[in-house]
C-alpha cells in the first residue's frame, strides 16, 4: 500500500524534523563564516565581517523555511508551526475562543443527533443478513395490515419472492411457573427465521415443517435481551415449559443478540408461530379473509434479479386475483414494497426525519455565518498583526494558511465537543423506553459513521467560516494599515459581516418560527375534542383468555368487575370497552357496514367503513361521550335482544343525512344482519389525534362478549389510590388474574408520541435557532461598541445625551436585527407550509404565531443587545482618550 | 552593482549543476564558483542558494556529504550524482540551441526576412 509507506515517511521525516533543522542551521552557519572570513581577509575586523556577512545572507530564516519546504515533507512542519501559533493565538483571546467552539459544538451536536436518529431509522437497514434484498409487503394505505388467507395466497402466488414470511404482535401473560407478566411477542409464520437466513444463539428455531394447523405448534423462541432479563442467561432453558395465556409452550430456542426483530421500533420479547395466535387472543382469526388484524406485515427476499418494481407488479397481481376470486372479503388495494423495519410508516418516518435534518442542517450554516461574522472580526481586529508580516514579508498564502489553522482548530474542538454530547444523548435515546408497558423505543446507535459524520461537519464548517476573512488578507494593503494605526480595519467597512448577520438571523427566524408553529400545533391537538374526556378517568386492561376463563364465563365476570368497581367510594361512572379504547396503541378496526337494502355484500358494494367499538351500558357516561340523540345501551340489549347499534354524527350524516334522521333506522353488517340505529353520539378522535370526521359505530359488548377489555372507571379521586382500589377490586374478584391499570391519559401518550416527540425536537430546534441568534447579535453589537469606544467618549464628552450614544453605538445592530427577523419570518411561513404537513393543526398563519415570532425575536434583540449597550453608557471618556 | 543581470528563472539551477560539475563545492564555494565563472556578472542573493541546493539533492541531481573546508571549518559539500550529469549535459545542450535560437532571431536584419 501507498498510504501507510507514505504516512511512515511523513511521520519519520517528522521525528528526524529536528535533526534536519540542526543540519540546516549548521550549513547556513558554515556558509555566513566562510563568507566573513574572506571579508575578514579584506581588511574589516571578525565582528564586522560576521555582521557584513549576515546582512549579505539575507532573510535566514525565510531561505530556512524554503530550504526545508525544498527537501518536502514540510506540509507536516508547517501544519505544526501553524497549529502551535494557532493555539498562542485564540488562547490570548478566551471570549472569542470559547464562544466559537461551544457555537460550533451546538450546531455539529445537534446534527449529529439528528443524524444519528436518522441512521437508526432510516438509513441502517435491519440487523439481518442480505438485509439489502428484503422488502415488505404494504397492502392499502394504512399498514401492512391483511389477513391469514391473503398471505397464504400472496406467499404461493407470488413469482417475485425467494419466500414470503409473515408476523403479528401478540400481548400474553407469560408464566414461568410463580410470575405472569405481560411480555410482547411476535407471532411468525413457521418459515420466519428460514426466510430471514439466520441462525438461533441457542437451541433451534422452529420451521415451516412444524406448522400443522391451528394451536399444532406450542413452541416458544425467546429474544437474548428477554432470555438475559426474564431467565438470567440460563442455557437449561432450552426445553422448559412455560405457561403463555395459560397455554403450555416449550422453549426451543434463542435468538442471536443482534436480532431485535422485524420492526425498527418495537422489539418483542419472544416468538411464537403464527398457527398458534388465535389460542393467544392476538389481532384477527387465522380463518377469517376479511380480517386486517391477522399479518402486521408479510416479507421476504426478492429472488436474484427481480426489481422491486416488478415485484410490485407481482404482488398487485396477485390482489387483483384475491378481489376477483372473494368479492366479499377481499377489497380491491394496491399494493406496494416497503423495506424492512417501518413498514407503512416509513414514508411518514422519512418525512419527519428529511425535515429534522434540514432544519439541523439550517442550524449548522447558522452557526457558520454567526463563526464567520466572529472570525472577521477577530481578524480585523489584528490587522496590524497581519500588515505587519506582509510588510516583513510573509506571503499572503502563509497567512491565509495560518487563519485556516485557526478556524479548523475551532471547528475540530467544537465538533469533537459537539460530538461528546450528541453520543451522551443518542446513548441515553438508545435506552429510551417511552412507555413502560410497551416495548416501543428508538432504535439508535452509535457506531462509526457519527463520528464520521462529525469530523465531515466540522472540517466543512471550518473551511466555510475560515474562508469568511480571507477577502479581508488578500486585500489588505499593509502601508496603510501601519500608517493609520489600529482603528483601522482591512478590506471595506463591515458589509460581508453585516449580510452575514441578516442571513444568520434569517435562519433563526426561521427556527424559531417552525418551533413556534409546531407548539402552537402540539397545543391544539391536545385541546381538540377527543371525543371523550381522558381527565378522572383510570382504565383496567384485562384479558380474561389469559387467565383460562372459558366463553361463557367472560360476560358475568366482566360485569363482577362493573359491579365491584361501582362500589368503589367516589366512583362516578363505569363502563367497559372491548379490544381497546380509542386512541389507545392506535388499535382500532374498522368493519364493513351496508345500507339496509344491500342484498349483495362485496367489497364494493360497501356503504361506510367506520372504527367499531363493542361497549357496554354506561361506557358513554363513563367516557364522557355525548349522546346526541336516542338512547345509551341497556343491560338488556343482550344476544337474545334486537340487535341495535349506536353510531357518531359523521356515520349518521353520512348514512342518513342527518342526526335526527338515524334513529331508528337499520344498517346491515357484512354478514348481511340487520342493526337498528337507536342512539348517535358525538364525533371523536379513535386512531390517531389528526384525523378528522371519521364514523365510528359502537355495538353492545353484550352481544358479542370478547374476553379482552378495558374498564372504563370515571373518578375525581387521586389516581394513585383509585389503582389500589381497583386492585383490591381485581384481587378480590380473581386473584390470578393480570390486569393492567392507568389513567387514560397515561394510555393516550402512545398516540400523542409521534407529534410530542416532533414538537420536542422542533422545539429544541427552535431554541437553538434563538441562542445562536443571540450569540449573533451580541458578538456583533458588542463588536462594534468596543471598536467605537473612543468615538463614543467624545461624543459623551462633548456633551452629547445618552439616548444619542446607545442609538449611534447600537442602532446599525438594530437595524440588521429587524431586517433579518422580516426575512426569517417570511421564509419561515414558507417553511411552515411544509411543517403543516408532518406536525397535526400546524398553520404558519396563525396570529398568536407570527405575534410570539416578531416578539421572541425583539426579546431576543434586546437581551444581546444590553450589555454592550451598558458598556456603551458606562464610557467614561476621560480614562478612554487618555489610553489612546 | 547595476552593471549586473538579474538571474532568469529556473538558469540558478543549470549554474549550480555546472559550478558543481567542475568538482565537490560546498554552499559558499558553489557561489564563489559561479561568481568566478561568470565574471561577477549575475546577481544572487546570498541565501537564495540553499533552497535551490536542497531540491537539487531531492531531485537526486546532488549529493550531500559533510566534510571539511579550506578554511578548517566543517562544512557540506556537494557532488553531481550519475542523474545529475546526465540532466546537466541535457540542459546544456538545450540551453545552447535556446540561445543560438534567441541570438539568430535578435540579429535578424530587415533584408533577411
Amino acid at each position: 500500500m501507498k498510504l501507510p509507506a507514505s504516512l511512515a515517511s511523513l511521520f519519520s521525516r517528522f521525528f528526524r524534523r529536528s535533526k534536519i533543522a540542526e543540519e540546516m542551521a549548521e550549513e547556513l552557519r558554515s556558509h555566513i563564516e566562510h563568507r566573513a572570513d574572506d571579508l575578514e581577509r579584506s581588511g574589516l575586523d571578525r565582528a564586522t565581517a560576521e555582521r557584513r556577512a549576515r546582512i549579505e545572507f539575507g532573510a535566514r530564516d525565510k531561505y530556512a523555511e524554503e530550504s526545508l519546504e525544498a527537501l518536502g515533507g514540510s506540509f507536516f512542519d508547517t501544519l505544526v508551526r501553524d497549529v502551535r501559533l494557532a493555539v498562542r493565538v485564540l488562547r490570548k483571546s478566551p471570549g472569542f475562543l470559547s464562544a466559537a467552539v461551544l457555537t460550533l459544538a451546538l450546531a455539529i451536536g445537534a446534527n449529529a443527533v439528528v443524524f444519528g436518529v436518522m441512521d437508526g431509522l432510516v438509513l441502517r437497514p435491519l440487523n439481518v443478513p442480505d438485509s439489502k434484498s428484503l422488502w415488505g409487503t404494504v397492502y392499502g394505505e394504512d399498514a401492512g395490515f391483511q389477513s391469514y388467507p391473503n398471505y397464504l395466497d400472496l406467499r404461493d402466488r407470488n413469482h417475485s419472492f425467494v419466500d414470503l414470511a409473515a408476523f403479528n404482535f401478540v400481548f400474553a401473560g407469560l408464566d414461568t411457573g410463580n410470575n405472569p407478566s405481560i411480555a410482547t411477542g411476535f407471532a411468525v409464520t413457521g418459515n420466519y427465521f428460514d426466510v430471514l437466513r439466520m441462525q438461533p444463539f441457542l437451541g433451534r428455531f422452529f420451521h415451516g415443517s412444524d406448522e400443522h394447523g391451528p394451536n399444532s405448534a406450542p413452541f416458544v423462541v425467546l429474544t437474548h435481551a428477554y432470555w438475559h432479563t426474564r431467565f438470567h442467561d440460563d442455557a437449561g432453558v432450552i426445553g422448559r415449559v412455560v405457561a403463555i395465556d395459560k397455554h403450555p409452550f416449550t422453549i426451543i430456542g434463542v435468538a442471536p443478540q443482534e436480532f431485535r426483530g422485524t420492526l425498527k421500533f418495537l422489539s418483542p420479547d419472544f416468538f411464537v408461530p403464527i398457527v398458534d395466535q388465535d389460542e393467544l387472543g392476538a389481532g384477527g382469526s387465522l380463518t377469517e379473509r376479511g380480517t386486517t388484524g391477522a399479518i402486521f406485515e408479510a416479507f421476504g427476499h426478492l429472488k436474484p434479479g427481480v426489481t422491486s418494481a416488478q415485484a410490485t407488479d407481482d404482488v398487485n397481481a396477485v390482489g387483483a386475483y384475491l378481489s376477483a376470486t372473494y368479492p366479499k372479503e377481499a377489497t380491491q388495494r394496491s399494493y406496494r414494497l416497503a423495506r424492512c423495519g417501518l413498514t407503512a410508516f416509513g414514508g411518514a418516518v422519512n418525512a419527519f426525519v428529511a425535515a429534522l435534518m434540514a432544519l439541523a442542517g439550517l442550524i449548522l450554516l447558522a452557526a457558520c455565518a454567526n463563526l464567520g461574522g466572529l472570525f472577521a472580526a477577530h481578524t480585523a481586529d489584528r490587522s496590524r498583526e497581519v500588515a505587519l508580516r506582509l510588510a516583513l514579508g510573509s506571503s499572503r498564502k502563509r497567512i491565509l494558511r495560518q487563519l485556516l489553522t485557526e478556524a479548523m482548530l475551532i471547528a475540530l474542538c467544537g465538533g469533537a465537543l459537539g460530538l461528546m454530547g450528541s453520543v451522551a444523548l443518542l446513548r441515553k435515546l438508545g435506552a429510551w423506553e417511552p412507555f413502560p408497558e410497551t416495548p416501543i423505543h428508538i432504535p439508535v446507535d452509535t457506531d462509526a459513521s457519527i463520528y464520521a459524520v462529525a469530523l465531515i461537519l466540522a472540517v466543512v464548517s471550518g473551511l466555510l467560516f475560515g474562508i469568511v476573512p480571507m477577502r479581508q488578507v488578500m486585500r489588505a494593503n499593509p502601508y496603510e494599515i501601519v500608517k493609520a494605526g489600529s482603528d483601522a480595519r482591512l478590506g471595506r467597512r463591515v458589509t460581508v459581516r453585516d449580510i452575514l448577520l441578516v442571513v444568520q438571523i434569517a435562519i433563526c427566524a426561521v427556527l424559531v418560527t417552525s418551533s413556534m408553529v409546531a407548539l402552537r400545533g402540539l397545543e391544539r391537538s391536545l385541546q381538540c375534542d377527543f371525543g371523550f374526556n381522558p381527565s378522572n378517568t383510570m382504565l383496567l386492561g384485562a384479558n380474561l383468555s389469559a387467565a383460562g376463563y372459558r366463553k361463557d364465563e367472560i360476560l358475568p365476570t366482566q360485569k363482577r368487575l362493573i359491579d365491584a368497581f361501582e362500589t368503589i367510594p367516589g366512583v362516578e361512572k363505569v363502563g367497559l370497552v372491548n379490544n381497546y379504547p380509542p386512541l389507545v396503541y392506535a388499535a382500532g378496526s374498522r368493519e364493513n357496514v351496508y345500507k339496509d337494502e344491500t342484498r349483495n355484500f362485496t367489497q364494493s358494494s360497501v356503504a361506510i367503513m367506520p372504527f367499531r367499538y363493542d361497549v357496554s351500558p354506561g361506557y358513554f357516561a363513563a367516557a364522557e361521550t355525548d349522546l346526541l340523540a336516542g338512547r345509551d345501551f341497556s343491560w338488556s340489549d343482550t344476544s337474545s335482544a334486537a340487535p341495535v347499534a349506536v353510531t357518531n354524527r359523521a356515520f349518521a350524516q353520512s348514512m342518513f343525512g342527518s342526526v335526527t334522521n338515524a334513529i331508528g333506522r337499520f344498517a346491515r353488517m357484512k354478514d348481511g344482519h340487520r342493526v337498528q340505529i337507536v342512539g348517535v353520539v358525538t364525533d371523536g378522535k379513535y386512531l390517531a389525534v389528526n384525523e378528522d370526521g371519521q364514523p365510528a359505530l359502537f355495538l353492545p359488548s353484550l352481544q358479542l362478549p370478547m374476553a379482552s377489555a378495558y374498564i372504563v372507571v370515571r373518578s375525581r379521586r387521586d389516581p394513585q389510590e383509585l389503582g389500589a382500589a381497583m386492585r383490591h377490586k381485581l384481587r378480590e374478584v380473581d386473584p390470578g388474574l393480570p390486569g393492567d391499570i392507568q389513567t387514560w391519559n397515561s394510555l393516550l401518550q402512545v398516540a400523542l408520541f409521534p407529534s410530542q416527540m416532533a414538537t420536542a425536537s422542533l422545539g429544541v430546534l427552535g431554541l437553538m435557532g434563538a441562542i445562536l441568534s443571540i450569540t449573533g447579535i451580541f458578538g456583533m453589537a458588542a463588536y462594534s461598541v468596543s471598536k467605537r469606544m473612543r468615538e463614543l467618549g467624545i461624543r459623551m464628552a462633548l456633551g452629547a445625551k445618552r439616548t444619542e450614544v446607545l442609538k449611534s453605538a447600537l442602532g446599525r445592530a438594530v437595524r440588521l436585527l429587524a431586517v433579518g427577523s422580516a426575512a426569517g419570518l417570511l421564509l419561515g411561513i414558507l417553511a411552515s407550509r411544509v411543517l403543516a404537513f408532518i406536525v397535526y393543526q400546524a398553520t404558519s398563519r396563525d396570529p398568536l404565531v407570527l405575534a410570539g415570532v416578531v416578539v421572541a425575536m425583539s426579546l431576543l434583540g434586546l437581551l444581546a443587545t444590553w450589555i454592550p449597550a451598558q458598556r456603551a453608557l458606562a464610557v467614561n471618556p476621560v480614562i478612554l482618550l487618555r489610553e489612546e | 552593482m547595476s552593471d549586473q543581470a538579474q538571474l532568469l528563472p529556473g538558469t540558478l539551477d543549470l549554474l549550480i549543476l555546472k559550478a558543481v560539475s567542475l568538482g565537490p563545492l560546498h554552499g559558499y564555494g558553489v557561489l564563489l564558483r559561479i561568481a568566478q565563472i561568470t565574471g561577477q556578472a549575475l546577481l544572487i542573493e546570498q541565501g537564495a542558494l540553499y533552497p535551490a541546493l536542497f531540491r537539487l539533492v531531492r531531485q537526486g541531481l546532488l549529493e550531500a556529504e559533510w566534510g571539511t573546508s579550506e578554511n578548517n571549518r566543517r562544512a557540506k559539500f556537494y557532488e553531481l550524482t550519475a542523474e545529475g550529469r546526465r540532466r546537466f549535459l541535457e540542459e546544456t545542450e538545450s540551453w545552447n540551441r535556446l540561445t543560438m535560437a534567441m541570438t539568430a532571431a535578435l540579429a535578424a536584419q530587415a533584408e533577411e526576412v
